[in-house]
């Protein structure tokens, strides 16, 4: 090994390049227009959206003059300005409890000695990505029909609860991959140097999982503001969140005030997004 | 047989035991795949004593090193800590520090955050910590690194605070699995001398892991070896190197010949043996359990070469000729097919080193031993 001649071994290396190139997907034929054509029929809708949400007229296929109208009259509209704060209460408090949750279950997960059943754990965990969402709306409109008619108890909580729930394996995944990437070393070190188990968590565990619920909290947080399906069946009178009122009002005909409130929903999901990359980048270090 | 052999040696000491095994046995796995890590060990670990456990990789080092630290429960047996029955304690009740083979230092923790985490646990006053964390800083000269982020230092110093943080809360035992394998050579070096030394000044029992022999003799003040789980032979660096009671124990550490041979008699602490080449010689006992069929040890500095006027105790052919500096070794082709290096320290004047000479050999006095 060590009477290798260098030449050669650099000739090995760089020939094995080469052929790692050539079977590179990027090379192969029509990779680059395939590629773009996808992110146009990903990003062109929402390209004319938000283009149409700054048009001065009332029309969202003819272009005239640059304004902010559309943006005042939303920011003045009382019903979406309520759909809004409850979007957001709602989000918060289901970003709260399902990101407790799932760092609870990830650490049940990983933290412990290895268990009968923790494949089925996971996959219990993880089942709700795969049932069709309308499935879990109608089961879950179901359940609460029968909770109110026997309890009479009415309110948004049966929203936040539902909302809730469905966060949890979205703020799941990012939790448990951080915590799987975590040597077990450093908690021994905690407990070598006399933190009990539960200094141990507080002082070892949690801030270096840290990045890992910051990111499975605001993936919950977007699942949640971005949700119809489920809030359309479970959401009472007057528990309007913003995507409701958008297909509300969708209903009485498309104006380019709803391309603004649209509009901000996605800068708000870019940016949580943003933040989150920034937030990892600077952890990682 | 290895309970025999595993005997600490009666050296006089009246140092008390703190850390000791009893049938310590560690299993991992369950039935076909189940692997013993360690094998019914008996340990005695003394207060203030730099102790290591050498052995190749496999041999359950790390293992043992968890037991004590409370990583790890055993299936049978138990440990005692200066007298306390540890055996079930979780680790953080242990008054046992570990410095982990990787550092595991704190990453969202300065330095001084990490040297005073154990105190901090401990429920110190902040006072007295900044004090403490002081006093290590500059035990281990890093008085200028102490608000430095962990991952800003270099392999040697990561080292060092690892060490300190390990320290500080004056644990009765420090563990150290492997701590130097990371460094490159010359560090290694100065932190062989920089442990030994903390070692002397803090007065706490070390027990060091390693699988490299020279280190092991040069740092310990008494040496277990050990393979397959078991403990072969415990004793000072000079009775492990000049006393092997094992033959795995001679072969690992330094320079050995070791030739087949079968037992023919006892001449008072004094074997007789027969070499495979029918030539009889006398050689040490050591107390192994030698039936019949054993080994003669012969290190290469106990035998020379045979001048004009001495009778070779063995002869063989010259095949190869090896110089090292300041001596030769010669490598002889013995009558049983066997190989015999011979360390000639003087010059080569008036000897035949020419391929394929005859060359007498000479032990000295208790220079062979007789081994299982
Ligand atoms: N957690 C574990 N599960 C299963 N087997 C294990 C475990 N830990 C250790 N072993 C086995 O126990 C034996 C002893 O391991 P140990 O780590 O104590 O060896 P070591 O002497 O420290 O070796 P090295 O010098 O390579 O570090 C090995 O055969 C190893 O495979
Ligand atoms: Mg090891």
């Amino acid at each position: 090994m060590a009477d290798t001649p260098p030449l050669a071994a650099g000739a090995t290396a760089q020939s094995t390049r080469r052929r790692m190139r050539s079977r590179d997907l990027k090379a192969m034929p029509g990779f680059k227009a395939a590629g773009w054509a996808c992110i146009f029929a990903l990003y062109l809708p929402l390209v004319v959206l938000v283009i149409f949400s700054f048009n001065d007229n009332r029309s969202v296929v003819k272009w005239t003059e640059f304004s902010l109208r559309w943006y005042e009259a939303a920011m003045e509209n009382e019903g979406i300005r309520n759909a809004a704060w409850m979007s957001v209460k709602v989000a918060l408090v289901a970003t709260v409890f399902s990101t407790i949750a799932a760092t609870m279950a990830a650490l049940a997960t990983t933290r412990t000695a290895a268990f009968r059943g923790q494949g089925l754990a996971y996959g219990i965990i993880n089942q709700p990505l795969m049932i069709p969402e309308i499935v879990t709306a109608i089961s879950t409109l179901s359940l609460f029909s029968l909770v109110k008619q026997l309890t009479g108890i009415t309110g948004v909580g049966y929203l936040m609860a539902a909302h809730t729930a469905f966060c949890i394996p979205f703020a799941y995944m990012p939790i448990r991959a951080r915590l799987e990437d975590m040597t077990l070393t450093l908690e021994q070190a905690g407990a070598d140097l006399y933190a009990t188990p539960w200094q141990t968590f507080r002082h070892i565990t949690l801030p270096l999982l840290m990045p890992g619920i910051l990111a499975g909290a605001m993936l919950a947080f977007v699942v949640s503001l971005d949700d119809v399906i489920i809030t359309l069946m479970v959401a009472g009178p007057g528990e309007t969140t913003l995507p409701i009122y958008i297909l509300g009002a969708l209903r009485r005909g498309i104006t380019p005030e709803i391309n603004a409130v649209s509009t901000i929903l996605v800068g708000v999901s870019v940016l949580l997004v943003l933040v989150l990359f920034l937030v990892q980048g600077k952890m990682k270090k | 047989m290895t309970s025999d052999t595993a005997k600490a040696p009666e050296d006089g000491t009246t140092r008390r035991s703190m850390i000791s095994a009893r049938e310590l046995t560690k299993t991992f796995g369950q039935g076909e795949t189940a692997v013993t890590a360690l094998d019914n060990v008996d340990i005695d670990i003394r207060e203030n004593e730099f102790f290591t456990l050498l052995g190749p990789s496999g041999c359950g080092k790390t293992t043992l090193l968890r037991l004590i630290a409370g990583f790890e429960l055993p299936t049978s047996g138990l440990i005692q800590l200066d007298g306390q029955d540890i055996t079930a304690l979780p680790p953080h009740v242990r008054p046992v520090n570990t410095v982990f083979q990787n550092y595991a230092l704190f990453p969202h923790m300065t330095v001084s955050e990490n040297i005073g985490f154990g105190l901090k646990m401990l429920g110190k006053s902040s006072g007295e910590i900044e004090a403490r964390v002081k006093q290590m800083l500059s035990l281990v000269q890093l008085e200028a690194m102490a608000n430095r982020r962990t991952d800003q230092l270099s392999g040697g110093q990561q080292q060092r605070v690892a060490l300190a943080r390990a320290l500080a809360p004056a644990p009765k035992v420090l563990l150290l699995d492997e701590p130097l394998a990371a460094l490159d050579l010359k560090l290694r070096k100065n932190m062989q001398i920089e442990l030994k030394s903390l070692q002397a000044e803090t007065g706490i029992t070390f027990i060091f892991v390693t699988h490299d022999q020279e280190e092991a003799l040069t740092m310990s003040d008494r040496i277990a070896v050990m393979r397959d789980g078991q403990i072969l032979q415990i004793g000072t660096p000079k009775e492990i190197y000049d006393k092997p009671t094992h033959r795995f124990v001679a072969d690992f550490i330094g320079d050995i010949n070791i030739l087949e041979a079968q037992v023919e008699g006892t001449e008072g602490d004094q074997t007789r043996v027969r070499l495979k080449d029918g030539t009889t010689m006398l050689a040490r006992s050591t107390g192994a359990d030698t039936q019949g069929h054993c080994a003669v040890a012969l290190r290469p500095e106990s035998i020379r070469v045979a001048q004009a006027g001495d009778t070779p105790a063995l002869t063989g052919q010259l095949e190869n000729l090896v110089y090292m500096g300041s001596a030769h070794n010669l490598h002889l082709r013995l009558g049983s097919g066997e190989e015999l290096v011979v360390r000639h320290g003087g010059s080569t004047e008036g000897l035949d080193l020419s391929p394929g000479a005859q060359i007498g050999v000479v032990i000295a006095p208790g220079g062979a031993r007789v081994l299982a």
